[in-house]
């Protein structure tokens, strides 16, 4: 979580400097949700992540210099520069980054779950959404298809409460994200977005049906968008105050401090040392990030097929 | 080898495939115990069981959005839209997630979306539709469009074999109007290949799908008037073999563009620029269009017809395309 929030605070700054290429989505305040539930997965199992699950991606392996270089846009990033931040892909170690009409991915999860059905293979799925896709068809459609065929598939919503600007209350006549379970014949599941360890178990529990043949469970995150939609975003729309009181009263990695200080009695120089390696490993990757050069135009003539393998540039381009 | 039809030949593809590779499934609405809406399926199920040949609920994105998790994990799903004109409901993941996949993170869609698509069958609106156009024009995606038996096979075995996502837009109206003998031994036609149909040297017709043999008794009447027409079957839409366009339109000089589809943004248009930039020194005549009308396809016998593009039309479009 401490990781999660740096590599962002640093991409804020590089934002600020100018050093970015598009758009930063943050996750402050919900680093204990992508966090707590990819700890729930094993290595073998496959996630797709949503633009707030930085936490889910650097769990599975992603790095830190490769979450900057995609957002830098350089040559060497994960996507080549050829889409943004958290939209790229590691099958190898185990995700699938999301498009931005994100209810898709649950058809996608449903397609890589019915997979390992198919294959008798030990593997589950775990696919994140956010309150506002729960809207969509594809979404309804990608449930219902993987709860019929009782695909080993864990769908969290993060409910953080806005979708954009829209609040829940905009987004959905249901009084809970988890009461639309039963509609689709499957397990639900509900946690405090804001307890890390709450979280690990709900998803926990849901990973162990999966695996054991127990097909689909729904799970409601509840937690708090603290910044905008994106850092161009002014939460114009957000009452006063509700921002501040989420931080003051309900930060995830403060909550989770008091934990391991207060129950499991760790020390603070211990805490103090995993921050600080933390800046130690960002400082790292930003200086080797920040070396990658940007592609070239013709960079963006291949692998729109894989045969042909090269898309011809227009004449013009050649005179 | 007995003649078989062009349905028939799909089913055969679907075989192969299927004994070929564990790795190829069929997943689509009522494709499974019951065969199919046009019993193409049929018997695919008893055959493979039931997790190689899955019934779907109705949910096109769903269908679509599976097939491509499934192709992530190195299957090779053939997908079927019950009509092709149910496409437009998986539009959004086809567009933006399938066919952009590799482009973007180099993860592949290895997959096939087949079914009918066409008209000249009193189908009505909701299915009779050929929405190949909004395809071709989506970067990432392969379009095919067989006219014959014997590539409906090969074409269709091809396409599960492709590494890419292809479109595969059977013919209804063809399905058990249209025979053809196999070859024998492992059938493969190529992807992005097209097929003169017919040879001739006063003008060419640019064609595919139902169109082709609407386009071949056009140039069996036009021959009766010393008139010797070529006849092209693309074959493939998305990549267009421009190679054998422009052979054709500098072997007749004189072009004629044929399909089904509507006329407004529908492919003729591209292969008219396309003519434009790569053989413009070669034209004898201007380019000229034998379309479906700009309207939705009605049911009444005698709407459709007209709406339709016919033989007459096509020999007409041919006649002026001579005579200029």
């Amino acid at each position: 979580m401490r990781l999660t929030r740096s590599l962002e605070e640093r991409l804020v700054n590089l934002h600020r400097q100018n050093a970015l290429v598009g758009g930063l989505f943050r996750s402050l305040g919900q680093e204990a949700d992508a966090v707590g539930s990819a700890f729930a997965v094993e290595a073998r199992d496959v996630i797709s992540s949503l633009t707030r699950n930085l936490g889910s991606l650097l769990v599975k392996g992603a790095t830190p210099a490769e979450v900057i270089r995609q957002h830098t846009a350089s040559v060497d990033s994960p996507t080549r520069g050829r889409d943004l931040g958290l939209h790229f892909n590691d099958i190898t170690r185990g995700y699938i980054g999301h498009i931005s009409p994100l209810g898709d991915m649950v058809t996608v999860m449903a397609g890589v779950t019915l997979t390992f059905k198919m294959r008798g293979e030990d593997r589950v799925g775990l696919v994140y959404l956010g309150d506002g896709a729960t809207s969509t068809g594809a979404f309804h459609e990608g449930i219902n298809f993987a709860a019929v065929q009782q695909c080993p598939l864990v769908v969290i919503v993060e409910n953080n409460q806005y979708a954009y600007s829209t609040p829940v209350a905009r987004q959905t006549a249901a009084k809970r994200f988890s009461d639309k379970a039963p509609g689709y014949g499957i397990a639900s599941d509900r946690a405090d977005g804001n307890d890390v360890l709450a979280v690990y178990e709900a998803t926990k529990r849901a990973v162990d049906r999966a695996r054991s043949g127990g097909g689909v469970t729904l799970i409601e995150l509840e937690t708090y968008r603290r910044r905008g939609h994106a850092e161009h975003d002014n939460q114009s729309y957000v009452p006063e105050g509700e921002v501040e009181k989420w931080a003051a009263e309900n930060d995830p990695i403060e909550r989770f401090i008091r934990v391991l200080l207060d129950r499991e009695k760790v020390e603070q120089g211990e805490i103090d040392a995993i921050d600080a390696s933390v800046v130690t490993e960002i400082d790292a990757a930003t200086d080797l990030a920040l070396q990658s050069p940007q592609p070239v135009g013709p960079d963006a003539l291949t692998d729109v097929f894989a045969n042909p393998s090269r898309v011809q540039p227009h004449w013009y381009r050649n005179v | 080898m007995s003649e078989i039809t062009y349905l028939e030949a799909i089913r055969e593809a679907l075989v192969e495939e299927m004994e070929r590779d564990a790795n190829v499934f069929c997943l689509g609405e009522d494709v499974g115990a019951f065969g199919g809406a046009f019993n193409v399926t049929e018997g695919l199920q008893a055959r493979f069981g039931e997790m190689r040949v899955i019934d779907t609920p109705i949910s096109e994105i769903a269908i679509v959005g599976a097939a491509a998790g499934a192709a992530h994990m190195g299957m090779r799903p053939v997908a079927e839209m019950q009509f092709a004109d149910f496409i437009a409901c998986a539009y959004d993941i086809l567009t933006n997630y399938v066919a952009t996949s590799r482009y973007r993170t180099g993860l592949g869609c290895p997959m096939v979306v087949r079914g009918p698509s066409g008209g000249y069958v009193r189908g009505g609106p909701f299915h009779s539709q050929n929405p190949e156009a909004a395809f071709i024009h989506t970067p990432g995606l392969k379009v095919v469009c067989p006219a014959t038996a014997e590539d409906a096979k090969g074409l269709l075995k091809s396409a599960i074999r492709d590494d890419d996502c292809v479109l595969f837009f059977e013919h209804k109206y063809l399905y058990r109007r249209i025979k053809g003998t196999m070859p024998a031994g492992d059938h493969l036609t190529p992807i992005g290949k097209a097929r003169v149909a017919r040879e001739g040297s006063d003008v060419s017709i640019i064609t595919y799908g139902a169109t082709v043999w609407k386009s071949l008794e056009a140039a069996d009447a036009l021959a009766n008037d010393g008139i010797s027409v070529e006849v092209l079957d693309l074959r493939t839409l998305a990549p267009l073999d421009d190679e054998a366009i422009v052979a054709t339109v500098k072997h007749t000089n004189r072009v004629v563009i044929v399909h089904e589809d509507t006329r407004t943004g529908g492919i003729a248009g591209e292969i008219t620029a396309r003519l434009n930039e790569l053989c413009f020194e070669w034209l004898d005549a201007p380019v000229l269009r034998v379309t479906a009308l700009d309207v939705p396809l009605p049911n009444a016998p005698a709407l459709e017809d007209y709406v339709l593009p016919q033989t007459a039309d096509i020999v007409a479009a041919a006649r002026r395309a001579a005579a200029y």
